[in-house]
């Protein structure tokens, strides 16, 4: 039952990117309420520790270039992946894995700080909560991207990720990059414009 | 056919165990008390939005026959428009084949997106007007300023005394002057209230941490009702509002009367001294005698209509039930039974009856 | 490209037991099997939700009614509208878009199937969970701890001050789990509509249904996130001591009203352009014309997208926002009508000129345009924003928003019921009971819900459990219960049609309507994998141009 064929080719991208890019809105947009949330209470804690007393900007720049570093390293996995250099590939991935556990590590040292020598919790005041929430959401998708990052690692070790699998592999790497532009916009929100 | 009959006996089950376990929980009266047999029921009256009588309320009329009038007109149109299309266009068993497919029209499709931007156009011009008129961002000269303070599930009332030095708090029914704009300062003590009038103006909600105000101007004396408009939890639905409003002369009268101190009747000195040793001094305050504040201010609790809130009308019986168990007639509300033995809940009552 | 569990032989079909066809049902990730599981779970919480509104009628009838009590009420209307948002009307558009999409693009699936089951069973999962609250705890009072702070839950009635006990955990955990279902149903849908067309179909040779989800779905993708991050912080504020809401500790509840409406609006949206999508393939084909404008109709449908992100306030005109805002949220709420507007005469449009045929479907179709029309139009009262301040939560807005969301969804869905069941099941729904079911459930629907505009103007405002007497509400509320049993009638009437349609209803064939986009070119029921070879198509009207080759939709492509 075939008529006359359409002559323009229509942009057709993969379903797994298509499925990626709404997988990051739908969090851009969780992240955004958080944000909003920061934005809104900035200076409105009557009591408790403010930000500018409590915020150790050297431990978290270091945190920040672990993080921002691993989106490099990443992309190298992923093109190392498409070139089937596998030992390379490995490597690569290993040691984005190592760069996101610093920056897991990093943020937990400066949450003890935080709490131990600030006493600031998430109830002690509205910059305790805010602070808190949205970097521990972020906190959380990185949790997430390592585990599945360490899942095709390990995939990887026993030699079962082949170049068939590049394409997803990508994709997955779009979700750490996405993690990473998120921690650029809650790093801005929080240790730039709420300091 | 079984299948709904299911589904019917579940929730049936469901909702009359609820109802079983609820009514078990002694809920006589979920209902507010009417009145006694031949007495004109205390909260009948009008709260059309169309009765107004009072400047805001004015504007939101005259504004709201314009757009009835306009969307009535659309209305009219469009349906007719929809009850011809399905006369003259229904398939007659004459018709063969298929009807002249037409893909659309640019000037039919332009009229129909032109026309009504323009209407809601002239709508919103309309409507800025109105807000301009109505929302007011400071008082108007002369007005009389009252704090209200929503609570769950009744509204205390702060106005100056006559001389502008102090503060006569009151509960639940607010009495104004005629002729002379008031300016109310809403703020909540705990959830989301709002201030209903609608003979007097709209409405405006009362939110905790967050100061709100809405302005009236009654134009003549009576009796203005309304009623909580967010719900607010168990007894939202009786939080009713009673704004009286008099003569000047006879508002200052009001004021004189409650800037005096609580009567001291010696006969009652019993039931005062119960009011003191049980908890009623913890959550009311009767000036000059105890200071609480949870509930509502006593001070001339006889100088009202209602009691609860408008849940009932106030006279010697509904007072003993509802010192005796506020649950009877407002199940759910903050105050609790507290279990006096008839000697107590005639004292206590007995003194309460003497705070005009 | 048969599959492991089709059945080679009606022998064989029979021979598998019960439990064996439960069996293929529960682990299915065919398109057509989740959308059918999702709209027949729909339904029933349909009927149960309908149930719950029965007896807030029942207790309204008479002025200080005592047939239920207030806290019973109050679980009573939130459970209403949180059922009928969330568990009655996502699934069902949700789920037919499922069951429709892949057979009106010409493809054999959507993008991602067992993402599509596992969305289905996250819903199953959530509303058992909302419901589980009916009778897993005890809660004030001695009822049941089913949630009481209304479908919007405003804060801080909802913190663990005011709602002690867990009922609002029940309604967060209940929505936030079906609200993952949605999301993940939606990226599905927006995957599958933009990367799995068949050849020949460009976008603007889709049928308008496939537009109005591709727009839902980025609805969803955008607005249902930040309820579910609304709603994270809630919990926060609940089990850790957070401040977001927690007005005596600084926090706003303004912040929750904000963040709950810019999700809310779009929802509404989200629950009504399914519905013109359902209009926009029933009313052509039975006036036997195509639709009136295609393009200004998608064009109307990314407008209603966008600006419906940006109306939201205006559920909030009571708050005391500043005029400046006020007049800005009433400004977009206006232009919002126009596209909406275009629709509406775009249907009619379609109808003028062309030859009418009320079946069941162009009987809901048209009550559609009526009561969505009406609706609307109280809508537009509502957005001048000084008469909101006097009619917002009163019951004009009840009466508003259910013209708009029972007269306009609940038909659609009803017309999309009739219209669609002879592809589903190979079988035809019973023409007779289903005008009496039409006819029932509007006389019903007018009964209840007109004299609701009534009762909001002389003052009765929302969510109360009983009503001052003498206040002139008694008549209005009266009939506003006795519509009720009509609609009972009504919906058992259609239930006993749906299963005498399976059991008894005539054989329907490809295409019984005579329609014309792809759906109808396969059997009915479709087999699993739609169409023994994928389409090209050259028109949005494939079967058109194979019906009426003289004259081709493909010739007329730069008019529409």
């Amino acid at each position: 039952m075939s008529v006359v064929a359409s002559e323009q080719p229509i942009w057709r991208p993969s379903r797994g990117k298509a499925g990626m890019i709404c997988v990051i809105a739908v969090e851009s947009c969780i992240f955004l309420t958080f944000v909003v949330a920061y934005l809104f209470y900035i200076g409105k804690s009557a009591t408790g520790p403010q930000p500018k007393d409590v915020i150790e900007l050297p431990l978290v720049l270091v945190n920040t270039v672990a993080l921002l570093s691993s989106s490099v390293t990443v992309v190298l996995s992923v093109k190392a992946l498409e070139r089937e250099n596998f030992g390379a590939f490995c490597r690569w991935l290993a040691l984005t894995i190592v760069l996101g556990l610093w920056f897991v590590g990093g943020t937990g040292w400066e949450w003890k700080g935080l709490m131990q020598d600030d006493g600031l919790y998430i109830g002690t005041n509205l910059f305790g909560t805010t602070f808190y929430s949205l970097v521990g959401l972020h906190l959380l998708h990185v949790v997430v991207g390592l585990t599945m990052l360490s899942i095709v690692l390990i995939l990887g070790a026993f030699g079962l990720v082949r170049k068939r699998h590049a394409h997803s592999f990508d994709m997955l790497s779009w979700y750490w990059h996405f993690v990473d532009a998120v921690w650029i916009v809650v790093f801005t929100t929080v240790y730039v414009i709420g300091r | 056919m079984s299948f709904p009959k299911i589904i019917l006996a579940l929730m049936l089950i469901l909702c009359c165990g609820d109802i079983a376990r609820s009514n078990a929980a002694d809920s006589v009266g979920v209902a507010p008390v009417v009145c006694a047999p031949g007495e004109a029921n205390i909260n009948a009256g009008e709260l059309n939005i169309f009765k107004s009588a009072s400047p805001p309320a004015h504007e939101i009329k005259e504004l709201a026959w314009l757009v009835i009038g306009i969307c009535a007109a659309i209305f009219v149109v469009v349906e007719g428009i929809l009850v011809w299309s399905i006369i003259r266009f229904r398939k007659r068993a004459r018709d063969v084949g298929e009807p002249v497919q037409v893909f659309g029209s640019n000037p039919v499709e332009l009229a129909w997106t032109v026309v009504p931007t323009i209407i809601v156009f002239v709508l919103a011009l309309a409507t800025v007007r109105t807000i301009r008129e109505v929302q007011l961002t400071e008082p108007p000269e002369g007005a009389l300023q009252v704090d209200v303070i929503g609570h769950q599930w009744w509204w205390e009332y702060r106005l100056p005394t006559l001389d502008g030095s102090g503060t006569i708090i009151t509960a639940n029914e607010l009495v104004v002057p005629v002729g002379r704009p008031v300016w109310l300062t809403l703020r909540s003590a705990d959830v989301i209230h709002s201030w209903w009038v609608p003979q007097l103006n709209g409405k405006t909600d009362v939110i905790p941490n967050h100061v709100n105000h809405l302005w009236f101007a009654a134009e003549r004396p009576g009796i203005f009702l309304g009623q909580c408009a967010e719900y607010c939890g168990t007894q939202h639905a009786n939080m009713l509002l009673r704004v009286t409003a008099v003569e000047p002369a006879e508002f200052d009268a009001w004021c004189a009367a409650q800037e005096l101190p609580p009567v001291n009747d010696p006969a009652v000195a019993a039931g005062k001294q119960q009011f003191l040793d049980l908890a009623c001094m913890n959550c009311h305050a009767i000036n000059g005698v105890s200071d609480g504040s949870f509930g509502p201010n006593l001070t001339h609790l006889m100088s009202r209509t209602t009691i609860g809130s408008g849940v009932a009308p106030l006279n010697p019986q509904t007072l003993r039930s509802w010192v005796d168990d506020p649950q009877n007639l407002k199940m759910g509300c903050n105050m609790p039974s507290l279990k006096l033995e008839p000697e107590q809940l005639d004292a206590i009552v007995a003194y309460l009856l003497t705070l005009k | 490209m048969t599959s492991v569990n089709h059945p080679s032989s009606a022998a064989d079909e029979v021979r598998r037991s019960f439990g064996a066809r439960v069996h293929s049902w529960v682990v299915s990730v065919d398109h057509k099997r989740l959308g059918m599981m999702y709209v027949a779970f729909g339904l029933f919480f349909f009927v149960i939700g309908g149930i719950e509104a029965a007896m807030m009628r029942a207790q309204l009838a008479q002025a200080a009614g005592k047939f239920i009590d207030p806290t019973t009420f109050n679980q009573l209307f939130t459970m209403h509208g949180t059922t009928m948002v969330f568990l009655v009307g996502m699934p069902i558009l949700l789920g037919t878009a499922n069951y429709l999409i892949p057979l009106m693009i010409g493809a054999r699936d959507m993008a991602f199937p067992r993402l599509n089951a596992f969305g289905l069973w996250l819903f199953v999962f959530g509303a058992a969970l909302l419901y589980y609250s009916y009778i897993g705890a005890q809660g004030l009072y001695g009822t049941s701890a089913a949630p009481d702070v209304g479908w919007f839950a405003y804060a801080p009635l909802t913190s663990k001050t005011f709602s002690p006990g867990n009922s609002t955990d029940y309604w967060i955990l209940g929505i936030m789990v079906s609200g993952f279902g949605s999301i993940t149903t939606a990226i599905n849908l927006v995957v599958t509509i933009l990367v799995m067309r068949c050849p020949g179909m460009s976008l603007m040779r889709m049928p308008l249904m496939c537009w109005m989800m591709l727009v839902t779905g980025i609805l969803v993708i955008i607005a249902i996130p930040v309820l579910t991050g609304a709603q994270a912080m809630l919990l926060l504020d609940r089990f850790l001591g957070a401040h977001f809401f927690d007005t005596q500790n600084g926090g706003s509840a303004v912040l929750w009203q904000h963040l709950f409406w810019f999700f809310g609006h779009p929802e509404v949206y989200i629950l009504v352009l399914p519905a013109f999508g359902f209009l926009n393939e029933i009313i052509p084909v039975f006036c036997r014309k195509i639709i009136f404008g295609y393009s200004l109709m998608v064009a109307a449908t990314v407008a209603i997208g966008f600006i419906s992100l940006s109306v939201w306030a205006h559920h909030m005109f009571a708050i005391g926002m500043s005029p400046e805002l006020n007049a800005f949220f009433s400004a977009t709420t206006f232009l919002i009508a126009v596209p909406t507007g275009i629709k509406i005469f775009t249907w009619m449009g379609t109808m003028v000129g062309g030859r009418i045929h009320f079946a069941t479907p162009m009987l809901f179709a048209t009550g559609f345009i009526a009561m969505f029309t009406f609706g609307g139009l109280t809508g537009v009262m509502l957005a001048v924003v000084p008469l909101d301040w006097q009619l917002s939560d009163s019951y004009f807005v009840v009466a508003h928003f259910h013209y708009v969301l029972f007269g306009g969804t609940v038909f659609g869905i009803f017309a999309a019921i009739f219209y669609w069941f002879p592809k589903a099941t190979g079988r035809m729904l019973c023409e007779t009971k289903g005008k009496w079911f039409f006819w029932l459930l509007f006389t019903g629907f007018n009964l209840t819900f007109l004299p609701m505009h009534i009762s909001g103007i002389l003052g009765m405002p929302r969510r109360i459990y009983s009503y001052q007497p003498d206040r002139g509400l008694e008549i209005w509320n009266l009939l506003s219960s006795v519509g009720v049993i009509f609609q009972v009638v009504a919906v058992a009437l259609f239930l006993w049609t749906v299963i005498d349609g399976l059991r008894r209803g005539k054989i329907a064939g490809n295409n019984p309507w005579n329609a014309w986009t792809l759906e109808w070119s396969t059997t009915s029921p479709p087999p699993e994998w739609n169409f023994d070879q994928i389409p090209i198509v050259g028109s949005a009207r494939p079967l058109w141009d194979v019906a009426n080759p003289h004259d081709p939709d493909s010739r007329h492509e730069e008019h529409i």
